[in-house]
């Protein structure tokens, strides 16, 4: 299987109060359980099921994601920013496995 | 996924027999209803209002698969009043629940964008809830050309 890569896009800096964009996107499968294969049995389910996004230590955004999320997930969220600090991404798929990147952001 | 000609003859043996008895074909699809019961349990007794937030998705989709869809809801976002969480659901997938977004004070906006899977032609429903427990709703109707369940 394909490595799963996340990719995550936070602006360099930002003015103190500013709501700035992050985009993220994982590749991955995301398997649903509704597809067969050739044989016809059914393809076991695999998927991204949270999202985790905290800034210096404390929850900015989550999701809970089902299988009806694209194959890849891409997610576009908000976030305030009051201070310089580190974006820490977590993803957690079905067998358990985590995914995990950071970002810093500085002040202007 | 591909196209290749077992699936395409299985596509349209399936549209036959769509044709021939209606909608009993296919696999076991969700119903409005089901539908329903989760955004009533998710709103948790509260009758959703319409209005506040609002949903974009394409009028038509082309492929099912990737169908980019975006929440935003009106809100001051302070630490009294703040979005909670915003749940996507389609009411003709095999189960209904698409997304659950967590909002905190700290994302300044409830808004959020993902791309979702859409078996056919039906409605997307968006409806979020307050940290006040006020619950909103919004929905749309996206037809669907080519289905994103690869059946």
């Amino acid at each position: 299987m394909a490595k799963v890569k996340p990719r995550v896009k936070v602006p360099k800096s930002a003015a103190a109060g500013d709501v700035i964009t992050i985009k993220t996107l994982i590749s991955h499968p995301m398997e649903s359980g509704q597809r067969k294969d050739k044989e016809g049995n059914p393809i076991p389910r695999k998927i991204i099921n949270s999202f985790t996004c905290e800034f210096n230590g404390q929850t900015v955004f989550s999701c809970d994601i089902e299988p009806a999320i694209s194959a890849n997930p891409y997610l576009e969220f908000t976030a305030k920013v009051d201070e310089a600090g580190t974006f820490k991404f977590t993803w957690v798929d079905d067998d358990g496995s985590v995914y995990s990147d950071e970002q810093e952001i500085a002040l202007k | 996924m591909t196209l290749t000609r077992r699936s395409m003859l299985t596509l349209s043996a399936g549209a036959a027999v769509v044709t021939a008895f209606g909608l009993r074909a296919g696999p076991a699809f969700a119903s409005a209803e089901d539908a329903m019961a989760k955004i009533t349990d998710f709103a948790g007794g509260t009758e959703p209002q319409m209005g506040t937030i609002s949903l974009t998705a394409p009028e038509i989709a082309e492929n099912g698969n990737t169908v980019p869809v975006s929440v935003s809801v009106d809100s001051p976002m302070t630490e009294e009043d703040h979005v909670a969480s915003v749940a996507i659901y389609a009411d003709g997938n095999p189960n209904p629940e698409v997304i659950t977004f967590n909002f905190t004070p700290m994302s300044g906006e409830a808004s959020a964008t993902t791309r979702m899977r859409l078996a056919k032609t039906q409605n997307v429903i968006a409806v979020a809830k307050t940290s006040t427990g006020a619950v909103f709703m919004d929905k749309k109707e996206v037809k669907v050309t080519i289905g994103g369940c690869g059946g």
